[in-house]
């Protein structure tokens, strides 16, 4: 198929970027999205024109680096895949595909298609974690029996791979979904139970101070996921945060 | 003589690991400090090194060319970790997982290392359950397993399809504590271009920061490569489209051996190539296996119509269906090891018996096992004379409970319901055994350059049992690397900081940007993806599956031809002070054409078949591996000396007290 290819070229942080065309023939519905964008690539590398940059590296949906809003979608049309298992059998002979970065105020344009997503590193970084030292001279691993479903619900959220889609799609581009289900993998388990108060206030402080907006139940960001993070994770991360305030 | 000094401890094989921990010299907390640590790669091994090291009060550096290090391609890892916890009270033991992880390499592991990973391989599982990792659990809330293929307990842990993700995002969090701490400071988008050397030792980096593309210094008193495999020499592999060898080939150039080059882990349940377009191989898991039937139709004709989409594959009848693994191996049938269920795929389809457009494909059928779990499923509930639809329909239903989001991803691929037609599988590129010689410390022939996790080559000879590689990543970087570098770094407690403007660091840094320079200004017409698939090209014929002396020789000559057409021709758009993901892309590609002629020679040097390495001129009459312990019970590490083709080989001989070496059998 023949296609329009609208994609966002942006030099670097502080250029100012903008929307250039490209024409696109021969693409077979086998095709991933980003093997689409490689063939361009090998284009432009003939003409001696710089690619188009995009982040990308497992290319099966669970690395999390790649990101593209897709006609307005992040991730594009497909729902429960990242971009990396998106086909091109999606799109059909002729269409205008116009592909942007994520847009957010704390995920600022690297170059092109790439943006910096390490604001989710430090939301990660403020208490993202239980605190056990690495000696491995903890207590037997079955010593705590831990409720099935909840172990579940704890995987469930564990799942998200933090390519910023449930910013991208948020009107008021907030991350509560990427940070509540970090909060909740943990909440849901003794192990997590410990720090709960004190980790709840201190990622939702870095969230605030990384500039991402509030959550006004939209649940845009629920139905872009790729992962399917449910939104009872931001419901769950509220009463924690509410009970953790509450105790302080 | 071999200058290959293993140092394995001496002692009974329980007790090498405690007595080398009670031996080795330790670094006092306030000595710590005044150290600092560079770790390249921030995966399971590098993750958990840095988290470790950092805890204990080290000063740590990481550096990873994602974005985060969250991204490291340990990530994708799908089945499960092994541990010899016995929790099913099955048999299990540390003896026992030692056992079967050197039978499953073919006899090509060290036992003292190996012997070591087993017995902390349940500390593993009790230090992830307490970071929060959420393995899977049984109704009763204790820790689930399940069994893997070639062996006979259940000791694998594991996290739905995702244990590698959850691992990793553990190993991950266990950083960010230290980076809160201000203990790790975490590079990312760099890249390692080379490493320093000062008086012998390894002591930095020099680092390319993949935004800006500014050269850096960054000084240590240790260097750790956890950098990962080199499967992407093959250009398609299940690898991550970043994984490369740069780290690991640039201290193999600055005097660190590199081991078993030829040792390639091919999975034989993989999605094939749909066309010239491919970019990477996507795994599917090997539990598939289980109720999966592989086949491939008996007469060329019909392999051809069903090719060209004339004939569909249901409509085969059973008597024109080859279910060549059932065949050939009666006993173990569609359960046979990674590496022969590859070889036997390989060998029909080479044969003219593939059966997609590429011809390079073979079945994996569910029919039998909807009929079989349909029968009983309808049985178990009532209906004693069920209707063929009906056992169809109930079939279906067990095994989407059983493999639903295998299926499911298998339909996203492909857009073929793996339901109504079987699934299509070819094998692919999937692990790489072989990389930096290590001693038992996981120190490199450099001294102070470590290596862990699946950059070293160290404790799965010449095949890896599935689930295995995530446990020893992260014994490599919990368990093993925090005791074994505190007794080199001891001897460092006076260093102090090291400077980075050294002769050294000038020359090493010049090194960087001429070869940059030189790749920007090769001016050529040829892309780098051109060069890297013409490589991935010659490597699959000729170093594949299964190799000749005649193909690895021809093999090593094209090599070489294309890295010098490489550097001639090659063209790398764009300027290389800002970011280049073709400049990237350029100097690994670079590598893995020296790399990728070492490993064809490493392969034509071992003139005998075992695991990955399979010989064409070496096997038995029914076309399995034939061993060749008496003269090939070793280790090959070569040492770099200018090309490839003047690699100098050191033997270290592999001893077998605690195990008789056996020829595997699978009929």
């Amino acid at each position: 198929m023949k296609l329009t290819l609208k994609i966002w070229r942006q030099k670097n942080a502080e250029a100012k970027g903008k929307f250039v065309d490209y024409q696109i023939d021969g693409v077979d519905g086998d095709m991933s999205f980003l093997e689409m964008l490689d063939v361009l690539n090998e284009q432009l590398v003939a003409k001696g024109e710089d690619t188009v940059e995009f982040d990308h590296d497992c290319r099966e949906g669970i690395c999390g680096s790649c990101s593209l809003q897709i006609n307005g979608e992040p991730h594009g049309p497909e729902k429960l895949v990242a971009t990396c298992q998106l086909h091109m059998r999606s799109f059909k002979d002729g269409d205008t595909i116009v592909i942007e970065p994520f847009r957010a105020k704390a995920f600022p344009v690297i170059k092109d298609l790439v943006v910096d997503r390490s604001s989710f590193d430090r939301i990660q970084q403020s208490w993202g974690y239980i605190s056990v030292n690495t000696s491995g001279n903890t207590i037997d691993a079955n010593t705590i029996p831990v409720e099935k479903e909840k172990a579940d619900a704890s995987f469930n959220a564990a799942t998200c791979i933090g390519c910023g889609a449930c910013v991208a799609a948020c009107k008021n581009a907030s991350a509560m979904l990427f940070t509540s289900a970090k909060v909740s993998q943990y909440a849901l388990l003794p192990q997590g139970r410990v720090e709960a108060t004190e980790r709840v206030k201190a990622m939702v402080r870095q969230m605030d101070e990384e500039g991402f907006g509030n959550c006004t139940n939209t649940g845009a960001c629920e139905i872009e996921c790729p992962k399917g993070i449910s939104l009872e994770n931001i419901a769950r991360m509220n009463r924690e945060f509410l009970s953790a305030t509450t105790k302080s | 003589m071999s200058v290959l000094d293993s140092k394995i401890p001496e002692g009974p094989l329980a007790e090498k690991w405690t007595n080398h921990k009670n031996n080795i010299n330790l670094v006092n907390p306030a000595n710590k400090r005044n150290i600092d640590i560079i770790v390249i790669g921030t995966g399971l091994a590098g993750g958990s090194a840095a988290a470790t090291l950092a805890e204990l009060g080290y000063n740590v550096k990481t550096f990873c060319y994602q974005d985060s290090p969250r991204r490291a391609h340990s990530i994708a890892a799908q089945g499960g970790i092994n541990a010899s916890k016995n929790y099913q009270g099955d048999g299990d033991s540390d003896y026992r997982l030692f056992y079967d992880t050197v039978k499953g390499g073919d006899y090509r592991s060290r036992e003292g290392n190996v012997y070591r990973l087993a017995e902390v391989s349940g500390n593993i599982i009790d230090q992830c359950v307490a970071q929060g990792v959420p393995f899977a659990r049984e109704y009763g809330g204790y820790l689930d397993n399940r069994s893997f293929g070639g062996v006979l307990v259940s000791r694998t842990f594991y996290a739905k399809g995702q244990t590698g993700q959850q691992l990793l995002l553990g190993a991950y969090a266990a950083m960010n504590r230290q980076i809160n701490r201000g203990k790790i400071k975490a590079y990312n988008r760099h890249e390692m271009m080379d490493v320093v050397l000062v008086g012998g030792k390894a002591r930095g980096i020099i680092a390319r920061n993949m935004v800006t593309g500014e050269i850096e210094r960054h000084s240590g008193h240790a260097v750790v490569l956890a950098s990962g495999g080199y499967g992407n020499v093959f250009y398609l592999s299940t690898n991550a489209m970043g994984s490369n060898v740069m780290a690991a080939w640039r201290a193999h150039r600055r005097g660190a051996y590199f081991a078993n080059p030829c040792y390639t882990q091919i999975h034989p349940t993989c999605i094939p190539v749909s066309g010239d377009h491919q970019s990477k191989l996507t795994l599917m898991s090997e539990s598939l296996r289980n109720d999966g039937r592989i086949w491939v139709p008996k007469k060329k004709e019909d392999a051809e119509k069903i090719s060209k989409g004339e004939l569909k594959p249901t409509q085969l009848k059973e008597e024109d269906r080859d279910y060549y693994l059932e065949r050939r191996y009666p006993a173990f049938g569609n359960l046979v090891p990674r590496d022969v269920a590859s070889r036997a795929a390989k060998e029909r389809c080479d044969a003219g018996f593939g059966v997609n457009k590429t011809g390079q494909a073979v079945f994996l059928d569910f029919g039998s096992a909807f009929e079989r779990y349909g029968k009983e499923k309808a049985y178990t509930s009532g209906h004693k004379d069920p209707s063929k639809e009906e056992i169809l329909k109930l079939g279906k239903e067990v095994v989407e409970a059983k493999y639903g989001n295998l299926f499911q991803m298998y339909e996203k691929i492909t857009a073929q319901n793996p339901y109504e037609t079987p699934m299509m599988i070819y094998p692919a590129v999937h692990y790489t055994m072989g990389g930096l010689w290590v001693d038992y410390n996981l120190q490199t022939t450099i001294p102070g350059c470590y290596s862990a996790g699946e950059a070293n080559f160290s404790d799965h000879g010449a095949n890896r049992l599935g689930a295995s590689a995530l446990m020893q990543g992260l014994a490599d970087g919990y368990f093993v690397l925090p005791y074994t570098i505190g007794d080199y770094l001891s001897k460092d407690i006076r260093t102090g900081a090291i400077p980075t403007d050294s002769p050294e660091f000038d020359a090493a840094e010049k090194d960087v940007t001429d070869r940059i320079n030189k790749l920007m200004n090769a001016g050529g017409n040829h892309s780098v993806d051109t060069y890297h698939k013409k490589l991935g090209k010659i490597m699959w014929d000729k170093c594949g599956m299964s190799r000749n002396a005649e193909g690895l020789k021809e093999a090593i000559k094209e090599i070489a031809e294309l890295r010098e057409d490489f550097w001639k021709n090659v063209k790398v758009p764009g300027t290389a002070d800002s970011k280049n993901a073709e400049l990237e892309k350029a100097g690994r590609v670079a590598d893995f054409l020296e790399l990728g002629e070492l490993f064809a020679k490493d392969a034509l040097h071992r003139e005998e078949s075992c695991g990955g390495h399979f010989r064409e001129e070496y096997q038995t009459e029914e076309g399995e591996a034939l061993r060749d312990d008496e003269n090939f019970k070793y280790v090959a590490a070569w040492e770099f000396a200018g090309n490839p083709s003047d690699a100098i080989l050191h033997k270290e001989d592999l001893v077998f007290k605690n195990i008789e070496l056996k020829t595997r059998s699978y009929k």
